[in-house]
């Protein structure tokens, strides 16, 4: 846990606390602040920010019934929905966006597999898993990117990143990650731009997938 | 908010509503929604912290930073239709043990923040608040990040430092 070299950029952690942040970007970010105790506490920090704001708001007076019809409901039972818990690899977040399952496998070729766990016209974040030694296939991405490990390790031309690590990635920026010897690679990766699917071209045709 | 933790005590509850619950509603009411709409999410936020209130945790979070986190959680879930993805909580020790050292270090630190805030100039502590309130995107964020936050992290880092060494313990 303490290994962690790679964190979330400060924006994005001030972006997550104020509800701003897309949701896809808001998986990666609460996934790693699962494992990591230093972006941990600079979202503490940033909440503090935030609840001085929030003292710092002019008051609205609020109804007369509120008040008395929120200290009746005090006393009422309460269903508490257990939130979702770590399984192997997968921090709660990642179980939560699975839906407490395994995640659906489909492959990419060369044995490695992805599972999207969200794709809309606002971006996407998936699962990817890649055997030890293979190349992550090519994913041209528009926009931002983050990947973080959750299993096994990967290298690229910016370094090398391991479990609980974030690699933050803008368009320009042309890499090609290879995941590491050991266990498999299994990231938890989201764009900001939605994936674009070649499911139409013969895979035989397009050695490196487009995805 | 311990006296409404340990001793679930409703008059101690009722004081922080007086508080909170104008303030919450300013907060709501600025995302765009109807007065009615707006005492709704107050309710629910305060009595999520009242159901949570065992998960408070002095050593790393004040009161405000708390509720502010859940109204935040709430807001962002009501805008969509999914759950916003939230860490695992760290398990608390049931101890009654807790550093006042600890608690009193963020309490100064949480001062100090607000000082740092107050001598903003107005179009700063505008774009602070526009930040902090969810409307500025993460790009937009960029210049915020200029406010001191060093020592907090540190001070809030040696309470979760705290809690993992006594989670070890119990195991
Ligand atoms: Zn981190």
């Amino acid at each position: 846990m303490s290994d962690i070299k790679h964190h979330i950029p400060e924006n994005l952690i001030a972006a997550y606390a104020s509800g701003a942040l897309g949701h896809h970007f808001a998986l990666v970010v609460a996934t790693h602040v699962s494992m990591c105790t230093q972006c941990r506490a600079a979202l503490a920090a940033h909440e503090t920010i935030g609840g001085l704001v929030l003292e710092d708001l002019d008051a609205q007076p609020v109804s007369m019934g509120v008040k008395s019809n929120l200290m009746a409901q005090l006393d009422a039972p309460i269903e508490v929905e257990p939130a979702p818990k770590r399984m192997g690899a997968y921090p709660g977040p990642v179980m939560g966006a699975l839906g407490g399952d395994v995640p659906k496998w489909r492959s990419l070729g060369f044995g490695s597999k992805q599972s999207i766990l969200h794709n809309d016209a606002t971006g996407s974040v998936r699962l990817l898993f890649i055997p030890p030694g293979q190349a992550m296939p090519d994913h041209g991405h528009n926009g931002l990117e983050l990947t973080l490990v959750l299993q096994g390790s990967f290298h690229d031309e910016d370094g090398a990143f391991g479990v609980g690590d974030v690699e933050v990635a803008d368009e320009d920026v042309e890499h090609t990650p290879i995941a590491g010897n050991g266990p498999p690679c299994i990231c938890l990766a989201a764009t900001d731009a939605p994936l674009r699917f070649s499911g139409l071209v013969p895979r035989i045709l397009q050695p490196l997938f487009r995805i | 908010m311990i006296a409404v933790r340990d001793q679930r005590d409703k008059t101690a509850f009722a004081q922080l509503f007086d508080f909170y619950a104008p303030r919450l509603k300013a907060m709501a009411v600025r995302t765009g929604m109807r007065s009615d709409e707006a005492e709704d999410i107050v309710q629910e936020v305060l009595l999520t912290a009242w159901r949570k209130a065992a998960q408070f945790d002095p050593e790393r979070a004040q009161v405000s930073s708390w509720i502010y986190q859940i109204a935040r959680n709430r807001q962002v879930d009501l805008v969509r239709k999914e759950r916003r993805p939230v860490p695992e909580e760290l398990k608390l020790p049931d101890a009654d043990d807790e550093d006042a050292n600890q608690v009193l270090g963020l309490e100064q630190e949480t001062s100090q923040l607000k000082a740092a805030l107050s001598t903003l100039s107005e179009d700063q502590r505008i774009v602070v608040e526009k930040a902090y309130l969810g409307e500025l995107s993460h790009s937009e964020i960029r210049d915020v990040t200029g406010l001191p936050l060093g020592t907090i992290k540190s001070r809030i880092r040696l309470g979760l430092e705290r809690l993992r060494h006594e989670l070890k313990e119990l195991r």
